[in-house]
């Protein structure tokens, strides 16, 4: 990795630089400039809603490269950094999503070789019978090399309550190569937060390697509402004013009921407005429609929701 | 005697980061990358024993340098050579192949000539390697 970097600079910089001694003053601006995290950042700025703790650890990702460059210029003495992360939080907060961000951004600030992405889970690691683990996580990591291995709900390689479960064969497997070939490959672990607490209690040696455990917080009701925009705006729709106010008075029904999982259930409760939309346009069949009606989203078609009638119900009943 | 096989035989034996970069240069091709071994290296042996499966589907050359050296571990005193095989429709065959490990000393070939019927010879390629058992081949004498 490190030698790729040298390698590149000495393509790109003209000859009597790279024979030059270190040096002593360098421009920090044309350094950052250089190196496109500003853009990179930037976009993940535009492109997720919310998420401070995660974009402040990005941000602190990249100046922690910035700097290393700088420190490599001057000839004094770098190390890789780990980069090894693990994700928790509720359901619905983004960790996959951000995780799969997350190669690409590292790519292109130079911390991984190739950029992709491997999405494993227990299934993809852990073998059948005895030996069949080794190779089957081996070969998982070999493909990983050069990129990012997300092994999404970790906490189900440990399985205490069985005692020749054969996760724990692959756990060691992968902490070897986490320790061992840090330059070749970042790992990064998601679950909830609760239970992936408990992994880490029961396997020590995870915690440790890992040098990056970023929680991810809910959505507020504002933040729903603009990922739920944002959701429409890809898709071509649009609420109408009414129906923004009323989808705003259903995020707030929608958080006191069971098994909410925050931008998942917007998505969810998007794709049953559309099928309502949809429903409604094509129940008055003798007229010329335009993209404008296509489009709207209206209040009627957000007030049908089911959610409605339970928060009135449980209100009535109170 | 320095047996020449494959791909970039005649030159100096290739370093580990020239053999990463060649891999790296078949992945991106997009060919499965394999291991093989032997201690029989007559040029008709075509069938080498490989080092675990085939490896589809990766994408960064670490992976097989660290199958390599495993199995550098296990048969340092044996020829090793790296494979890229084309499994796109028309190629289905190896493209590229080079040796990546021999063993320090090359005992080489014997020529043998038979004299058959008429005038006629036949002529048959001995490894000198081959007259010892398996396995004991290049073992330090």
């Amino acid at each position: 990795m490190k030698e790729d970097m040298t390698q590149l600079q000495e393509q790109t910089k003209p000859q009597e630089q790279t024979r030059e001694a270190p040096l002593a003053t360098v421009d920090l601006r044309h350094e950052f400039a250089d190196l496109g995290v500003g853009a990179v950042l930037d976009q993940l700025d535009a492109e997720l809603i919310g998420l401070k703790p995660v974009k402040t650890r990005i941000r602190e990702i990249a100046s922690l490269l910035l700097v290393e460059r700088i420190r490599q210029k001057m000839a004094l003495a770098t190390t890789f950094p780990t980069l090894h992360m693990s994700f928790t939080g509720n359901p619905g907060t983004g960790k996959t999503t951000v995780a799969l961000r997350m190669a690409g951004i590292l790519h292109k600030l130079g911390f991984v070789r190739r950029g992709h992405v491997i999405s494993v889970t227990r299934d993809d690691l852990v073998g059948q019978y005895i030996g069949h683990t080794a190779p089957k996580t081996k070969e998982i990591l070999k493909k990983a090399m050069g990129g990012v291995l997300f092994i999404d709900e970790a906490y189900y390689l440990y399985r205490p309550e069985n005692e020749r479960d054969y996760g724990q064969e692959a756990i060691e497997i992968l902490l070897q190569v986490m320790e061992q070939q840090r330059e070749d490959m970042v790992v990064i672990l998601a679950g909830y937060g609760d239970r992936m607490e408990k992994f880490f209690q029961s396997n020590p040696g995870f915690r440790s390697r890992i040098a990056h455990h970023v929680d991810f917080p809910d959505y507020s009701d504002a933040e729903l509402l603009w990922i739920a925009e944002l959701m429409l705006q890809q898709q071509n729709y649009r609420f109408s004013p009414e129906a923004r106010e009323a989808f705003t008075r259903y995020i707030a029904a929608r958080k006191t009921q069971p098994l909410f999982s925050n931008a998942r259930s917007i998505r969810n409760a998007l794709d049953r407005i559309r099928l309502r939309q949809a429903n409604r346009i094509v129940a008055k069949l003798d007229r010329t429609l335009t993209a404008d009606d296509v489009m709207a989203i209206e209040a009627s078609d957000v007030l049908a929701s089911r959610v409605f009638a339970k928060a009135t119900a449980a209100g009535e009943g109170r | 005697m320095r047996v020449t096989q494959g791909c970039f035989s005649f030159l100096p034996d290739l370093t580990d980061e020239q053999i990463a970069a060649q891999v790296q240069y078949c992945l991106d091709k997009g060919w499965a990358v394999n291991i093989e071994f032997t201690d029989d290296p007559h040029p008709r042996n075509t069938y080498w024993e490989m080092w675990g499966l085939p490896m589809f589907d990766l994408r960064d050359a670490a992976g097989i340098m660290k199958e390599l050296a495993d199995c550098r571990r296990v048969y340092g005193d044996r020829y090793i050579r790296v494979s890229g095989f084309d499994s796109s429709h028309g190629w289905e065959s190896v493209r590229i192949s080079f040796i990546v490990n021999r063993p320090r000393e090359e005992p080489g070939f014997r020529l043998d000539r038979q004299e058959s019927v008429g005038r006629n010879i036949r002529y048959a390629t001995h490894s000198y390697a081959a007259s010892r058992p398996e396995g004991e081949r290049y073992a330090d004498q």
